[in-house]
């Protein structure tokens, strides 16, 4: 018998191993599939035991996103709290348990769970585990200074549009805001009253500044002007002879009937032309440029790909031209693409403040693209700095005396120009206006690209606002371009 | 003799460890109660069997803190009610002992006796008045207050009365007389109307201690593979006929949906991880999550952030999916080896032993062990259709801790017979 009783053993043995493969199996090669599975509520309870990290505003003070601790049923968990409300909510985002995370709750929830690659922090939160202990995510400094923020989005309120500020030497995002925007407090329990909004248009979760796409109007001749002077083709200086129009195609194409091209201003130079916004010189340049050339600049400005920044890729979107709702490279241009009204920003045009704003800091910065960026630092739980963040150059679209040859211009313009609401006293300030026509009667998109001071840059600013009726860059949204600059020299 | 006292005072410290992290303060009390408990189950084993294999107990009193520590974390109150059990079936295995500690051959000659107990005993849940419907099958008996099932007690039975038997008929048994196979062709017809009658697949694990048993006894591996055909047969049968094993398989099958099916439980189409699979999913998230090393004991999640349970049944039929959260991979596998062990301890007992009787008790009673333990772990991770059965030693449930401390005491008395005669 006892050949028979070995032989059971064996399979006995041969089962319990069987079960050691199978434990094996779901907590190794299948782990993975299992976590990923929408209703995996474990997986999701488990994710609120994890103290998130902290998200700072630039002073290192201001908090923008913390945890509120509540002890349920026997188990500690961590719920989000936002104490600025909607002031930073386009750019932090939500991380609640029913719609899941946006913003940088999203793309930085590894560093902000702890359980991001970097040496230090895996020790600390293995070890934190093993501890038993709350494993606790790092924290995040913004770029974003917490007044400057307040005030973008209190020049906003009432209005449908976003601005944007840099700092043309080293790519900080100094302010990112948009309006109509959400309480992120409210978006676990009340969804509908946190994106209620009371400006005349939805889309509240929409972070315009980096994902809103507008037709560029006249602020688009800061591209085609770096084309007309960097190619060495015009200079300031160069003659025109403004009729009131300008031919293309057999037609006439009439300068706009708005206060930044009122009239017929007969000779002038590029720079005037620049100055007080005249289509046809523009129209001109473009057709004399090409329209290959004019969008070979914005190609070097960023345009046509996703602007660098940390939120979520998919609250990013590319400026260039779109045809039927994509983006749309022509590969024929000379062909493909209206010349002339590509070179006063219409055509099929759509850009992003975000991008906007990275042409004013590049001609801020003497041509040097730097690439954007919303986080300072990156802090472990004790406080040491975990990551730091360089500036870095993204590209140089221009060479250095087109960008200063621009400065000049874009000071005129503010000077004596279409954008005079904008004028510091003390400080110069270099600016452009664009108001493009939105198709129906009188109601314009508003522009105001511009940085501050012209000698020293330390400030560059977008700021649009959509749905304007009777408005124009130069009234609507320069002034609001106007007291970000004061307030962040101040 | 060593082995005993640093496989108990592991089996404490993890037990205090564990306790400290969830309740600190009266958890010490608990952990000195219960090693005194072990402490006087070793002195009883000691003065009774003293030739006996030396690991099986502290395994068993380390497969109950582990149980216990679980069980605690999910539901205080239930520890205290299983801990009162251990303490009942501790007593029972105690008394076994000291009954049966000159010679437990004496058994044999009532195996009619324990045949037809083990029948009775099957039969029970599915008697009108005592039966108890839990869970779509119908396992439990209960008497007023008390509520218990008799499948674990019949376990036990049947392997007494099967040993009895084949080791009187063994040899006719080979010769494959129709006479002598009546008593076991009605157990077979017992097992498939217990599947039938119980609606579940419990049936499996007291068919394969048959054949095991009868492997063993006649070393004819077609009577096996005959009585595994005949039933399969059974099952397909029992497949077609009843609605509740279908889905069992189905479940096991298919537990994820894409699209909406028909849910029998609302009456509506809904996925089927949110319907009849959902235990088995959750079980599988919560293995899963616990990776290689676990969330830690007393840090696992198992309430959904309302408090609500995540896992039904977590401390009874899904212990395991608890334990391996909590302790991850290498705790999870770990465990299997202590089941490992135990089988290793249990076949060397049933080697060693000198008479037909002996090793055919000790053999089917490790083997059932082993398949009750197979079938309710390979049920939760999925490697074959689940039943609702316990795991032995660590699940909560009383009947199953009393039955399994009764196959202890009987692998610890044949044990003691053949080292005591191997010395001699």
């Amino acid at each position: 018998m006892n050949k028979q009783i070995s032989h059971l053993g064996v399979a006995a043995l041969i089962l319990l191993a069987a079960l050691i493969v199978g434990v094996t199996y779901w907590q190794t090669w299948a782990n993975a599939g299992l976590a990923d599975r929408q209703d995996n509520d474990i997986k999701l309870v488990a994710s609120f035991t994890i103290k998130r990290g902290k998200i700072y505003a630039a002073d290192g003070r201001t908090v923008v996103a913390t945890n509120v601790r509540k002890k349920i049923g026997g188990q500690t968990l961590y719920f989000r709290r936002y104490p600025t409300g909607p002031i930073f909510a386009d750019v932090v985002g939500y991380s609640t348990q029913s719609r899941n995370r946006t913003g940088l709750e999203q793309s930085y929830n590894d560093f902000l769970t702890g359980s991001n690659a970097n040496l230090d922090t895996v020790f600390r939160s293995t070890f934190d585990r093993l501890k038993g202990s709350t494993v606790t995510g790092n924290d995040i400094v913004l770029t974003i200074r917490p007044g400057l923020q307040a005030l973008a989005r209190r020049l906003l309120q009432g209005k449908c549009g976003a601005v944007v500020a840099l700092e043309p030497s080293t790519g900080r995002v100094l302010a990112m805001a948009t309006n109509p925007t959400y309480n992120p407090n409210l978006v676990e329990r009340h969804f509908a009253q946190a994106t209620r909004t009371t400006a005349p248009c939805g889309a509240t979760l929409l972070n315009r500044a980096t994902a809103g796409k507008y037709q560029p109007g006249s602020t688009f001749k800061m591209v085609t002007a770096s084309a007309a002077l960097d190619t060495g083709r015009f200079t300031p200086d160069s003659p025109f002879d403004d009729p009131g129009y300008c031919i293309e195609y057999g037609k006439q194409v009439r300068n706009a009937g708005n206060p930044e091209a009122p009239e017929t201003f007969g000779h002038v130079n590029l720079s005037t032309g620049f100055e007080h916004s005249i289509n046809s010189v523009f129209c001109n340049v473009g057709k004399a440029l090409g329209a290959g050339t004019v969008l070979k600049y914005a190609d070097r400005y960023g345009f046509y790909s996703v602007p660098p920044l940390e939120t979520p890729e998919n609250e990013r979107v590319a400026s260039g031209l779109y045809d039927h709702g994509k983006l749309f490279a022509p590969k024929h241009p000379d062909t493909q693409v209206d010349p002339g009204r590509l070179a006063f920003g219409q055509e099929r045009l759509q850009v992003t403040p975000l991008q906007m704003a990275m042409v004013g800091a590049t001609i801020a910065n003497h041509g040097v693209e730097m690439r954007p960026h919303l986080i300072e630092r990156i802090l472990s739980p004790g406080g040491h700095t975990v990551t730091h963040y360089e500036p870095k150059r993204l590209a140089t679209p221009i060479k250095r005396q087109t960008a200063d040859e621009l400065t000049r211009m874009m000071e005129l313009a503010v000077q004596g120009g279409t954008g005079t609401a904008a004028q510091i006293p003390g400080i110069r300030v270099a600016g452009k206006t664009g108001t493009a026509e939105t198709g129906r009667s009188n109601i314009n998109t508003t522009w105001f690209v511009s940085f501050a001071p012209a000698d020293n840059p330390k400030i560059a600013v977008a700021v649009v606002v959509e749905n304007q009726a009777g408005g124009f860059g130069g009234t609507v949204a320069a002034p609001i371009a106007k007291q970000l600059m004061e307030a962040a020299l101040r | 003799m060593i082995a005993v006292g640093v496989l108990t005072a592991v089996g404490f410290a993890s037990v205090y460890i564990a306790r400290q992290d969830v309740v600190s303060t009266s958890s010490l009390a608990y952990a000195g109660f219960f090693l005194l408990l072990y402490l006087a189950a070793h002195l009883v084993a000691r003065y009774t069997v003293p030739f006996a294999d030396p690991y099986l107990l502290p395994i068993a009193g380390l497969l109950t803190a582990i149980g216990l520590t679980e069980i605690y974390r999910l539901h205080p109150d239930d520890a205290f009610k299983q801990g009162t059990w251990i303490v009942v079936a501790v007593g029972l295995f105690a008394l076994t002992l000291f009954l049966l500690r000159y010679d437990y051959r004496q058994l044999e000659s009532y195996k009619y006796v324990f045949g037809l107990t083990a029948i009775g005993l099957l039969l029970l849940p599915i008697l009108p008045v005592l039966g108890l419907t839990v869970n779509g099958a119908r396992l439990w008996v209960h008497l007023g207050p008390l509520r218990f099932q008799p499948g674990e007690l019949a376990k036990i039975a049947l392997i007494i009365f099967l040993a009895g038997y084949m080791r009187e008929k063994r040899e006719v048994l080979a010769q494959g007389r129709l006479k002598d196979w009546g008593p076991l062709l009605v157990i077979w017809v017992l097992a498939i109307l217990v599947l039938l009658e119980t609606r579940d697949l419990g049936g499996l694990l007291y068919f394969g201690i048959f054949l095991a048993m009868l492997y063993v006894a006649t070393a004819r591996i077609a009577y096996v593979a005959a009585g595994f055909g005949l039933f399969l047969v059974g099952a397909i049968g029992v497949w077609k006929i009843t609605p509740h094993v279908q889905e069992r398989v189905t479940i096991w099958l298919h537990p994820w949906t894409t699209h909406k099916v028909y849910c029998p439980l609302s009456g509506e189409p809904a996925l089927r991880q949110n319907c009849q699979s959902f235990q088995l999913v959750k079980s599988l998230y919560s293995i899963g999550h616990g990776g290689y090393a676990g969330t830690g004991l007393g840090k696992g999640t198992f309430s959904t952030i309302d408090g609500h349970p995540l896992i039904p049944g977590a401390s009874t039929d899904f212990i395991f999916s608890v334990i391996s959260q909590e302790i991850g991979l290498i705790g999870a596998a770990g465990l299997l080896l202590v089941y490992m062990i135990f089988v290793l301890r249990g076949m060397r007992i049933a080697l060693l032993a000198q008479d037909g009787f002996s090793k055919l008790l000790a053999a089917g009673l490790t083997f059932g062990f082993a398949l009750q333990t197979f079938i309710i772990v390979g049920g939760v991770l999925r490697v074959i259709p689940l039943t609702g059965i316990t795991l032995p030693l660590v699940s909560y449930g009383g009947s199953s801790v009393v039955a399994n401390f009764l196959l202890l005491a009987g692998l610890l008395l044949v044990s003691n017979r053949a080292n005591r005669e191997a010395l001699r």
